[in-house]
């Protein structure tokens, strides 16, 4: 069978200049006008109604998922309002003095339940203590709770859960039936149970308590999306290529199982807020003399019908907070799917 | 041959099915020379894919199963070879292109780090440096402005610039073998023809040994040296690529030459082999071959035909094939 020396002419693009094995680039003094007809070339080839990507600038360093995902979310408006949103929250967790300079703690019940006033914008409560300064420094706690709650659950979650779905068999079978035992604990129960016999009332063992029911419901989303993944044929392939176990997990396998990981613990962060202000309110999460969301919204609720602005501001701060880690979420996520892009 | 650069003895794979033990490979002998391309030819599920994976080592366990037989490369066996110095001669030294390129790039990983990692994982390079050579490679496997599209995603390119970029994971690191598995397939025709013709002359330029597996007779006339064919599991017949073409010794090669449309018979009814292949988990007994087959007789339902040599490079698992290769001569 003759072959012959050079391919024919070919459709996809203009053929090299250089002979076959040629190292440089192209060709030699391939301008940028021949650089743009190729390009061209090989947009005629894309789908109708797919327009080609505009020509990028030169990229010089080179490209990952993460810095590519950085690129798109710092345009878009959605992630940069729920960033601002969340450094606000952080910057009112961590310094509350900067924003609210009174005492949350010093309280005058002449005031109770008095509404907004001169340097007291959000009113006062029922034991005459300012809103405004209690729900700056409410976030600290609630922030603290839902942040590492989801932290050490999405962790603790995705690496068992991930491990699980990549190496399966009797491993994966133990993690399975341990993720049940801990489903069915009902919080709750769980809560009065645990938390009861922890003195303190301070975040962590809240933290700690989540986590330790929170992890299942992540690792079962984790396991699911490894071990779709693995079946790709692009695990195989790098696999026949020679890319260990490692590699496989952290480079191939992570990245195209992290997105609904993502939107799972997203979701949870809100759910844990919550959650810290349920056992707050049953009286075996925070206890004053910390300042939380959640057990300002368990005191104003009952008195909802006389004054709703003690409801309102910690409640409104709880909803924006955990809207803003879902749209966090929600970016984050679309931005990693390149097929988006 | 004891320096060929694969050899394949007796090899036997199982995959535990809900149904029973399917057994996918039956005993397959094969060898490739350094430098030789060997088609494998055959039906779906005559297990031409599985051997493929065996070699390899990536076969999907459980449920697959290797229970027999030995993969010798340079001499080695890779069934018994420990598993992190497999993995190392995997990419390294034999390298593996799959059927589709889409699914088989990472779709969250820019080709040029797909590329990168093959020096990054065997040589350890720096990113820098395999950033360069994955460009370089590009251009080798002739994508146009490799150096503008080495930071693209796998779904930015076309069917037949994806394959060209597989054939370039492939052949990043010069293997001493390539197993192709049905490269082609996913393609269309006018581009089939072009990732062929580069794979031909890649493995002409690096002198690398190729396994072919396809069931596109028209491709392996034009590649291949030799062409083993197979049939629910075994190879059935194999022969250098001419002699096979001019007279087949065994009447499945026969009926897959004749099912093929050709110009100087046109008009005439195509020619197609009766009935279905076997399931593996019920393998008919004797030959596999023989509820199909044209010339079977009572001993082709008891006896399972060994593959009897026919000429010197050449065999036939046929008890007729003296009889089958008269046939096709006349």
């Amino acid at each position: 069978m003759s072959e012959p020396p050079y391919p024919p002419p070919n459709p996809e693009g203009p053929a090299p200049a250089g002979p076959l094995g040629s190292l440089g680039p192209v060709s030699p003094g391939d301008g940028g006008a021949a650089r743009l007809a190729s390009r061209e070339a090989e947009s005629l080839e894309r789908p109708p109604g797919k327009p080609a990507e505009p020509a990028p600038p030169a990229p010089e360093k080179a490209r990952s998922l993460w810095s590519d995902a950085w690129h798109d979310l710092r345009r878009n408006p959605v992630f940069l309002l729920s960033a601002l949103v969340i450094a606000f929250l952080l910057l009112i967790a961590v310094w509350p003095g900067l924003v609210a300079g009174g005492n949350p703690l010093q309280c005058d019940l002449a005031k109770s339940q008095e509404g907004s006033q001169p340097g007291h914008p959000f009113g006062f409560d029922a034991q005459g203590c300012d809103v405004f300064t209690r729900t700056i420094h409410g976030a600290r706690a609630s922030i603290t709770v839902g942040v590492c709650a989801t932290a050490g659950a999405a962790l603790l979650g995705s690496v068992l859960g991930g491990l699980a779905g990549y190496y399966g068999g009797w491993w994966d079978g133990l993690l399975s039936r341990l993720a049940d035992v801990f489903f069915g604990i009902p919080i709750i129960l769980g809560g009065l149970v645990f938390l009861s016999v922890v003195t303190g009332g301070s975040v962590w063992p809240v933290v700690g308590f989540i986590v330790l029911l929170g992890w299942p419901q992540i690792s079962r989303i984790a396991r699911g999306a490894v071990v779709a993944a693995k079946q790709h044929d692009y695990v195989h392939a790098a696999r026949a290529l020679g890319a260990g176990d490692r590699r496989l997990l952290l480079r191939h396998i992570a990245p195209n199982a992290v997105a609904p990981v993502i939107v799972v613990a997203t979701i949870a962060l809100g759910t844990y807020i919550a959650l810290e202000a349920t056992l707050s309110f049953i009286g075996v999460g925070l206890k004053p003399p910390t300042v939380s969301w959640g057990i300002d919204i368990s005191n104003a609720s009952n008195q909802i019908r006389n004054a709703p602005h003690m409801l309102l501001w910690p409640a409104g701060f709880l909803s924006v907070t955990v809207l803003a880690f879902i749209m966090l979420g929600d970016a984050v996520r679309d931005a990693l799917d390149p097929k988006l892009r | 041959m004891s320096d060929a650069l694969l050899e394949v003895r007796d090899l036997h794979v199982e995959f535990r099915t809900r149904d029973g033990v399917a057994k996918a490979v039956n005993g397959v002998s094969c060898s490739v020379d350094a430098g030789e391309t060997l088609a494998v030819l055959g039906e779906s599920g005559s297990g031409k894919s599985v051997t493929a994976q065996a070699v390899m080592g990536i076969l999907d366990s459980p449920p697959g199963r290797v229970t027999g037989g030995q993969v010798l490369f340079r001499g080695q066996d890779l069934l018994t070879m420990g598993a992190e110095h497999r993995r190392r001669l995997r990419g390294d030294r034999l390298a593996m292109i799959f059927q589709d390129a889409l699914s088989a790039l990472n779709p969250v990983l820019t080709v040029g780090a797909q590329l990168a990692e093959m020096y990054e994982v065997h040589q350890g390079m720096t990113r820098r440096d395999a950033r360069a050579r994955a460009i370089t490679l590009m251009d080798r496997v002739r994508i146009p402005a490799a150096k503008d599209r080495v930071g693209d995603y796998p779904h930015q390119f076309s069917g037949g610039m994806r394959q060209r970029i597989m054939i370039a994971m492939a052949l990043a690191l010069e293997p001493d073998l390539i197993i192709a598995d049905e490269p082609t397939t996913a393609l269309d025709v006018t581009v089939q023809a072009q990732v062929m013709d580069l794979l031909a002359e890649l493995r002409r330029e690096y002198d690398m040994g190729l396994v072919l597996i396809t069931h596109d007779l028209g491709v392996v006339a034009d590649v291949a040296d030799r062409i083993a064919v197979m049939y629910a599991g075994r190879v059935v017949e194999n022969a250098p690529v001419r002699d096979l073409y001019a007279a087949p010794a065994h009447p499945y090669t026969q009926g897959l030459l004749e099912s093929v449309p050709r110009l100087d018979r046109k008009g005439k009814e195509l020619h197609a082999i009766k009935g279905l292949p076997p399931s593996l988990v019920n393998i008919p007994p004797g030959c596999p071959f023989h509820p199909r087959c044209p010339r079977a007789r009572d001993v082709c339902r008891t006896d399972r035909p060994p593959l009897f040599p026919v000429a010197p490079g050449r065999s036939s698992a046929c008890h007729f094939w003296k009889e089958t290769l008269d046939a096709s001569r006349s």
